[in-house]
């Protein structure tokens, strides 16, 4: 079976000047469908550029990402990308940021009315759906990732890209939105790539766990698969044997063997 | 007395219920929305120090002017000679004379013409400039040499070129009012946030779409911020190119005042302009903040 989504052979540097900075060389990584897999690393070490080469926004030096087995090198709705700080349109109610979305992607597949169900059902599938008539300036931080999360899922993506979901929330928003995340992907199987710097949350979340070495030049260090049952529930966990196994893989790979070295930046 | 008797029954048949409680608090309630006191107040607090202002600047005013050798009126002067253009600003009594309100809003009608075509031509300009690079290492030179021309020195090129006086006063108002949409809106497209723009390509948004749902939205504030300024530089090349144009503007009138020697007329149509400019500030400010309501909050 090939795969659904493959990272081929990718290079990536950027040129300033007549200086070229390679931040990553030769990543290649293969993921199935369905599948939830996180890319975890220092930060610097690239793994936003890895998003952004997967999403599209940016270009790969070298290499290819295939989806499907077809090549993509432009953004588009099938991967649909949640950005660490929710880039909702401040001036669009939540409902308008939803509905930018779905008319453009099923504008001519689908009637009005059915627009409308397809964004409710979104917000409820994200438990936004009582904020729907509120500006992003009205809700807190929290329920505007939630509503990037729901206009992210209305494009029907291939792939849902996740780039620091939950960076910016404070802990306990951020144990919420980890649960919404995980129901999401057991009832909708989306296949999904998070970046991530939080050791817990890529071990809770993924079924692997892409670890980056440090850039420049950056590749993937390991790849640890994350043999835990679902659904997952954190207090069971926070004492499971595999769980904590996982953890201290991924402590021991990035603070052991790939120590971040400030003076690497 | 049959009267008397039904008013009579009336009272008694509604006893008045004996809720005093209720009476109070209805009365607090109106109390904190409409205190009577506390609007004179803040009235008075916006009010009454211009008023004193003004009264003051009058009073020395008159005082200056009132020597017979004094070269220009007093106030009492422009009350008394200028009194049917203050008391009747909507007078017609043939082409040449009509009310200075007339007057006023035939040169808004101008300025409405000029600073709507800038408007429209400075949005698209600047969301070119501020859009693409190349556009604005080639056009934004040109742009900043060309804004720093006076509004009257194109008035003689524009008469050649439009052969009359009305489109020539309409052109100065555009030229003089487009630059600063253009460069407010450049900066304001310059500074959309890349991950507006990254929604936009996700969704595969075109140009136009980009351009109707994410950029004119976006660098809002700016545009708005632009249009101000550029509709007091039009209201200030309006009057001085109908000084020199002609015809039955506000500015043509001081010209035509000022050569049969009607000074008072002159400070009264001032006045005119001024409160007029200021409407107009703060009625494109207004709109501004109303259209950009949702923007400016993060």
């Amino acid at each position: 079976m090939t795969a659904y989504l493959k990272l081929d052979h990718i290079d990536k540097s950027f040129a300033r000047g007549s200086q070229v900075s390679e931040v990553l060389k030769d990543i290649r990584l293969t993921i199935d469908k369905g599948e939830f897999v996180s890319i975890i690393g220092h930060s610097g070490c690239g793994k936003s550029t890895l998003l952004n080469l997967i999403a599209g926004l940016t270009k790969v030096s070298a290499g290819a990402v295939l989806l499907e087995d077809k090549e993509v090198d432009s953004p588009g709705p099938e991967r649909a990308v949640v950005f660490q700080n929710h880039s909702l349109l401040p001036w669009l109610t939540v409902y308008e940021n939803i509905n930018l979305a779905v008319s453009k992607v099923f504008g001519r597949t689908r009637s009005r009315a059915e627009r409308h169900d397809w964004i409710m059902r979104n917000l409820d599938l994200v438990q936004m759906a009582h904020a729907k008539d509120k500006r992003p300036a009205e809700i807190s931080g929290g329920m505007k990732q939630r509503v990037g999360i729901a206009r992210a899922l209305a494009m029907e993506p291939k792939i849902l890209l996740l780039d620091e979901p939950f960076g910016a929330l404070d802990a306990l928003t951020r144990a919420h939105l980890q649960d919404a995340v995980m129901d999401i992907h057991s009832r909708l199987g989306s296949t999904t790539i998070m970046i991530t710097h939080d050791v817990d949350e890529a071990v809770l979340l993924s079924d692997r766990i892409v670890m980056m070495t440090n850039g420049p030049a950056a590749t993937i260090g390991e790849v640890l698969p994350v043999p835990l049952a679902r659904p997952r529930r954190r207090i069971e966990l926070s004492s499971d044997r595999t769980f904590l196994r996982c953890r201290e893989a991924v402590l021991k790979f990035l603070y052991e063997r790939h120590r971040f070295v400030e003076a690497a930046e | 007395m049959s009267i008397q008797a039904i008013e009579d029954s009336k009272v008694k048949a509604f006893p008045a219920p004996a809720k005093p409680a209720e009476v109070i608090a209805f009365t607090a309630k109106v109390r904190r929305r409409f205190d009577p006191a506390a609007i004179a107040g803040k009235l008075a607090s916006t009010l009454v120090p211009p008023a004193v202002v003004i009264i003051v600047m009058l009073v020395v005013w008159q005082i200056a002017c009132s020597s017979p050798n004094a070269s220009l009126p007093p106030p009492s002067q422009v009350w008394n000679e200028a009194y049917d253009l203050i008391a009747h600003p909507f007078f017609d009594y043939g082409p040449q004379d009509i009310g200075l309100a007339w007057r006023v809003l035939i040169s808004l009608q101008r300025v409405a013409i000029g600073f709507g075509l800038a408007a429209i031509v400075g949005v698209a300009l600047g969301a070119l400039v501020g859009q693409s690079i190349w556009a604005m290492r080639g056009l934004d030179p040109v742009f900043q040499i060309l804004r720093t021309v006076p509004p009257l020195a194109w008035l003689p090129l524009s008469l050649a070129a439009f052969r009359d006086s009305s489109p020539s006063a309409i052109f100065v108002i555009f030229i003089t009012s487009i630059w600063p949409v253009i460069i407010n809106t450049a900066v304001g497209v310059r500074n959309i946030p890349e991950d507006y723009r990254n929604v936009s390509r996700i969704l595969r948004l075109n140009q136009l779409e980009f351009f109707v749902k994410i950029m004119v939205p976006a660098a809002a504030p700016y545009i708005f911020t632009g249009l101000r300024i550029g509709i007091g530089l039009s209201w200030l090349a309006i009057v001085a190119a109908e000084m020199l144009t002609g015809g039955v503007g506000i500015g043509f009138f001081i010209w035509d005042a000022w050569n049969s020697s009607r000074l008072p007329d002159i400070i009264v149509a001032l006045a005119y302009i001024g409160v007029t400019g200021f409407c107009l500030d703060r009625l494109v400010a207004a709109v501004g903040a109303f259209v950009t309501r949702g923007t400016t909050a993060k």
